[in-house]
């Protein structure tokens, strides 16, 4: 099934934000927004939900606090106790502080690393993947607007996007299976 | 203009009142002699008869009276440390608060112009408080009082690590010192308030502004050699054999975080009346998300002191945690508790910081873990293992708790809340996150 959507350009990222919250006012869906660096308070404006990848982050880093732990528990105490500066105690909760800033470490590590690697599978980017953005000159200095048709008015929608400082107006019919 | 109300200098006085007949009941209420000792801790064995035979036990072990003469030093000691733990305490709040209002000049931050007055007004608390802590201090320096081992002749005489350190721990030195370090805080708050009121007056060429962020600068480089030096003097000579060089750090942060939650629960008790309506859920974000950062710091400095002399097990160092880890084990892992893992967990969420009652929660935890913080720095070396919080701590808590109110929102009523000529003030007002 093809559906038919609306490229607007911009060259400014202050047009690009009013244009967005005026499109949005007319109740237009609008599909993506390509911009060649991050606009502040564009994912605001667009009524995108706020991310979870803050979550996700504190459950990696609670799961690289418990492999530390586990860890060290593992080659410090139980496989090859060693007696280091006169503390051969053998008891995982004595030697803690020495441990610590291993915990710490391998908390951040796994928050980190892992909360990356999802940021990009969520922002479906991975190994040899094509690239997304419909028009090159959003890598450079243009902004882009990509807006549902849908059932609405194309002719009404163009000249609303006129009215908003669009550069340039581009009716699309996408195929569903491109990408 | 804020209006002190008859309510809030009702209750503060009261607290006063109360604090000081508190204190006086704790200065006479100490034991006069090593009967009094012997009865009082008679009447206390008496209570715990499992304790009894162990005891007895001790008690020949110490061989008589010198036991007793001991803990009758360190009763008496008592209402001494935990005036200056109070005294200190509400004083290092003012101090934080003075320090992270020179940085936002310095840095000429943009966020912060609409909480000038509140930081303002706290300061204020610095002359008052910082001329009861130099009475105290000259007392315990002249050895008025048993406070610094130091300050005692006789001590000297017989002990050979603090002869070599005469030439600084010495009464006059240290008198000489406070007056310098106190002199020149008060000075830069005079000036501060002063070009800060001077700049609503005449706001244009921002005359007065870059004279703020001068002495701003100025004040900042004399503020964290003296804050080092105060550390030293003021709170690590009560172990004056010990000695860690971050120490200065580490009181630094604790400074710094109560007085940042002290600016946020203010804040939060003005909006909560009706004032400060230019304050928004983002300038209270931004101090929780130092309450959050500056508690994580100060975990951070704490671990570092801790972790070195924990490992390298040196006996002249790893006393003061062996001390503390015996004699006070309840405050000292329950500060670390109320000062770390509490705020990391209830401050971590975005959300959370912008809700007021979790900052107020969050921050009134925080205020009393850097109290038992500074507890745990003073009382080991002074009371030893006879402390207990009685009512000459919470007494003096309540004194100068009272004190602090009175003075601070007294100084609120002093000039309008918003520091209108601030060049950055419109930045401010629309500072959003």
């Amino acid at each position: 099934m093809a559906s038919k959507v609306i490229h607007a350009l911009y060259t400014d990222d202050d047009v690009l934000m009013d244009a967005v919250k005026k499109v949005r006012a007319e109740h237009y869906h609008i599909e993506e927004v390509f911009c060649p660096f991050p606009v502040h308070g564009l994912d605001k404006a667009m009524g995108i939900p706020h991310t979870r990848l803050a979550i996700t982050s504190f459950m990696y880093g609670c799961v690289g606090l418990i492999v530390a732990i586990v860890m060290m528990n593992y080659i410090m105490i139980e496989d090859w106790p060693q007696n280091i500066g006169g503390k051969p105690s053998f008891s995982y909760i004595e030697n803690m502080p020495a441990f610590v800033p291993i915990m710490f470490e391998l908390t951040v590590f796994f928050a980190a690393h892992l909360m990356v690697i999802t940021f990009y599978m969520r922002s479906r980017l991975w190994p040899f993947k094509q690239a997304e953005n419909p028009d090159v000159r959003t890598t450079d200095d243009h902004f882009l607007m990509e807006v549902d048709a849908g059932n609405h008015d194309v002719n009404k929608l163009t000249s609303l996007l006129g009215d908003t400082g669009a550069v340039e107006i581009k009716v699309i019919d996408k195929e569903e299976d491109n990408h | 203009m804020y209006t002190l109300s008859n309510r809030l200098r009702l209750f503060s006085i009261i607290l006063m009142v109360v604090g000081l007949v508190g204190l006086v009941i704790g200065f006479a209420d100490r034991p006069g002699s090593v009967e009094e000792v012997k009865e009082m801790m008679a009447a206390h064995d008496a209570h715990g008869s499992g304790h009894a035979e162990t005891n007895d036990h001790g008690e020949d072990a110490h061989g008589g009276d010198a036991h007793y003469e001991h803990v009758l030093h360190q009763l008496q000691n008592k209402p001494w440390a935990s005036l200056y733990i109070a005294a200190f305490f509400f004083f290092m709040i003012a101090l934080g608060v003075l320090a992270f209002y020179a940085i936002q000049f310095a840095s000429q931050a943009g966020w912060s112009p609409v909480l000038f007055r509140v930081m303002e007004a706290i300061t204020a608390y610095l002359v008052p408080g910082g001329i009861i802590l130099f009475v105290i201090l000259a007392l315990s320096g002249f050895h008025v009082n048993h406070l610094f081992v130091w300050a005692d002749p006789e001590v000297v005489a017989h002990d050979k690590l603090i002869q070599g350190k005469v030439s600084w721990l010495n009464g006059t030195g240290f008198i000489i010192r406070a007056a310098i370090f106190l002199g020149g805080w008060l000075l830069y708050r005079h000036f501060a308030v002063k070009y800060s009121r001077k700049q609503d007056e005449e706001p244009q060429g921002n005359k007065w502004y870059k004279k703020s962020f001068k002495i701003s600068a100025g004040f900042l480089v004399f503020f964290i050699y003296t804050e080092s030096m105060m550390s030293w003097d003021w709170i690590m000579s009560f172990d004056p054999h010990w000695f860690s060089t971050l120490f200065g750090w580490y009181v630094f942060a604790s400074l710094f975080v109560s007085g940042i939650t002290t600016i946020a629960l203010i804040t939060i008790y003005l909006k909560s009346k009706g004032y400060l309506e230019f304050v928004n859920d983002s300038h209270i974000h931004d101090l929780a998300k130092f309450m959050f950062g500056i508690s994580i710091f100060w975990t951070y400095l704490w671990f570092s002191q801790f972790m070195l002399i924990w490992y390298s097990n040196i006996p002249e160092e790893v006393t003061y945690f062996i001390t503390r880890i015996e004699d006070y084990k309840l405050p000292f892992f329950g500060m670390l508790v109320m000062n770390f893992i509490f705020p990391l967990l209830v401050l971590m969420n975005s959300d959370f910081k912008r809700v007021n009652w979790f900052v107020v929660m969050a921050g009134i935890v925080i205020l009393c873990g850097h109290y038992i913080d500074v507890f745990n720095m003073v009382m080991p070396a002074t009371v030893g293992g006879s402390w207990f919080i009685g009512i000459s701590e919470i007494s003096a808590v309540l004194l100068f708790l009272g004190l602090f109110l009175f003075v601070v929102f007294r100084a609120l009523t002093k000039a309008p809340l918003l520091a209108k000529g601030n060049p950055y003030l419109e930045e401010s007002k629309h500072f959003h996150y």
